[in-house]
């Protein structure tokens, strides 16, 4: 046994400031897509780009919608709505599985953070990138559009709620992946073809009454309607209504989420 | 009496069918170099995990330092360095950024100080800025121990570091971490080289399919479960064997005995069985003995 009288008591370093831990996990996460900004952030852009042109050069002149709002103005929010969500969901997505597999995840869950910092800075850095792409998607295509802003502050509103909501959704599906092709399969046979039938390239009411119908039953058309609205002040249903959806949806998936982490769902057995 | 390094009361822990952990009772002091062993799947890394808070146990309470791992986690952890098993990195950062974000984990803003002393005791100087992914799997392992000091925890335990490492880096590991000790770490150690326990550690607990099958100082479990060896080259063979002894395929025959002063007498009645000693040697008691005989007793 130890001579205990010549050993000084060890004390941990003392805690500098409260949420460190959290607002450095938060930096952690930002810097790691960051690092790799071409990858996470030019090229969902580029891709948005390609769309728009596209899109634009087959149907400009053959299409208005809301009565005067020309194809490609009406196209632009959709494509940067959609970019917010698919990078969002990419973001905290990846990072969780990256860390399961290669079992980096242990330098997170040793340190004395709780489910609670874990998640907030999982889902507030995927909307960060979700806002980072969203917005490079907007000064890019400013030259092809005239693009009035009617209000900022919906158009904020929704970004930001669906930046979140896809964070966490990212947060349950690299938690619940063991490997990159059950990440895929979600993204690929859930994520995206909820992303692509919500109306980004199209106003609900051009559909026949039933699939107009089924979109209400697809929380994304909410998400991208309601971010729509705060451009042209007009969109396929009220903003309150798309808000009040989009509000339940973020209560349910953080609930969700939160409750898997808090269980330690896969990551502490 | 000082509060315990690690108290784990009643532990139990069941994987589908597996029992990992059965009741597992143990109290390390503040200060301790202590050693945890036991065959694979005997138990120990899910003992680990339990501490570290990435295993919860179904019945029974660990604490560290006094903070229970659950309740007062956030306190348990930060008292608390575990080197993992597996070298694990994170590929986009370097050397330095890693131990930056590892301290902000465990609330430290401003580290650097005692960053560069851990870097420099682990001669990761020079590698402070270079990318983990250009790291040498020996300076990979060296990462780890840096990131699991970085909050300066008064308990560290080290999952088999050893394994895979070269004898230069085992050995300058080993005198960093008996500093830490000399200077009131709490060392626990898993390893499965027995020499390295047996030099290294003050007491040791020998698990087997998720019990404690032995607890005790390292120089009484050599005294109680060891015995000296005397190792013997004779032109008769059977006849040493007669004795008592066990021959090798070496042709050598080997014979147990509890103190130096049995030596004589045995020779003695080798002699008088006919057989003519060629060669001889003796050997000391080691763990490995003892950790044969107590697994094969368990």
């Amino acid at each position: 046994m130890p001579d205990m009288h010549k050993m000084s008591r060890i004390e941990p370093m003392p805690v500098d400031a409260a949420l460190t831990g959290f607002r450095t996990l938060l930096y952690k996460e930002v810097l790691r897509f960051w690092k790799v900004s071409f990858q996470t952030v030019a090229a969902p852009v580029l891709n948005a780009l390609l769309f728009l042109l596209i899109f634009s050069h087959v149907l400009d002149r053959h299409v208005t919608v809301y009565g005067e709002v020309a194809y490609t103005s009406f196209l632009v929010p959709g494509l940067v709505m959609m970019s917010v969500l698919q990078n969002a969901f990419a973001n905290s997505s990846s990072s969780l599985i990256q860390s399961k597999i290669t079992g980096n995840i242990i330098f997170v869950l040793l340190p004395p953070l709780s489910y609670r910092e874990f998640y907030a800075a999982y889902v507030i850095a995927s909307t960060l990138r979700g806002l980072f792409v969203g917005v490079g998607v907007l000064l890019v295509s400013m030259p092809f559009v005239d693009l009035p802003i009617a209000n900022p502050l919906w158009v904020l509103t929704f970004a930001v709620m669906g930046g979140v909501i896809l964070g966490s959704f990212g947060v349950i599906a690299g938690i619940w992946a063991d490997k990159f092709d059950q990440l895929a399969a979600f993204q690929n046979f859930f994520i995206m073809p909820l992303t692509m039938l919500s109306g980004v390239f199209y106003s609900i009411h051009s559909l026949p009454q039933v699939w107009q119908d089924v979109s209400h039953f697809n929380p994304f058309f909410f998400m991208i309607d309601g971010f729509r609205y705060g451009f042209f002040g007009q969109s396929d249903t009220s903003p309150w209504l798309s808000l009040a959806v989009v509000s339940v949806c973020f209560v349910f998936l953080a609930a969700l989420t939160l409750a898997m982490l808090a269980r330690g769902y896969k990551l502490r057995s | 009496m000082s509060t315990p390094a690690i108290r784990v009361s009643a532990v139990t822990k069941q994987y589908g069918t597996l029992q990992a952990l059965g009741g597992v009772d143990l109290e390390i002091a503040q200060g301790e170099f202590f050693g945890l062993l036991g065959p694979n799947g005997a138990g120990k890394t899910t003992l680990i995990s339990a501490l570290a808070g990435l295993v919860r146990p179904d019945s029974g309470s660990l604490e560290i330092m006094g903070c229970d791992v659950v309740r007062d986690y956030r306190n348990a952890r930060r008292n608390l360095g575990v080197v993992p098993q597996e070298l694990v990195f994170d590929p986009f950062f370097s050397v330095r950024e890693l131990l930056r974000i590892q301290s902000g984990y465990f609330g430290i803003r401003s580290n650097d100080d005692w960053i560069d002393e851990i870097l420099a005791s682990l001669d990761l100087t020079h590698k402070a800025n270079a990318n983990m992914r250009a790291l040498s799997g020996g300076m990979k392992r060296r990462v780890l121990v840096a990131q699991a000091l970085v909050h300066r925890p008064p308990v560290i335990v080290l999952d088999e570091p050893t394994a895979g490492v070269d004898v230069e880096l085992r050995q300058g590991l080993w005198q960093f971490v008996r500093k830490l000790n000399r200077d009131g770490h709490t060392i626990v150690l898993t390893t499965h080289y027995l020499e390295e326990a047996e030099t290294l550690c003050g007491r040791i607990a020998m698990l087997k399919a998720g019990k404690v099958v032995a607890l005790d100082t390292t120089e009484n479990l050599l005294r109680r479960f060891a015995t000296h060896s005397l190792r013997v080259s004779v032109d008769k063979v059977e006849a040493a064997v007669a004795l008592g002894g066990i021959a090798g395929e070496d042709g050598w025959v080997e014979f147990g005995f509890d103190s130096y002063g049995d030596v004589e007498a045995l020779l003695a009645r080798l002699r008088e069985s006919g057989a003519n000693l060629r060669e001889m040697q003796l050997g000391e008691p080691d763990l490995e003995r003892v950790f044969v005989e107590v697994m094969h007793r368990a």
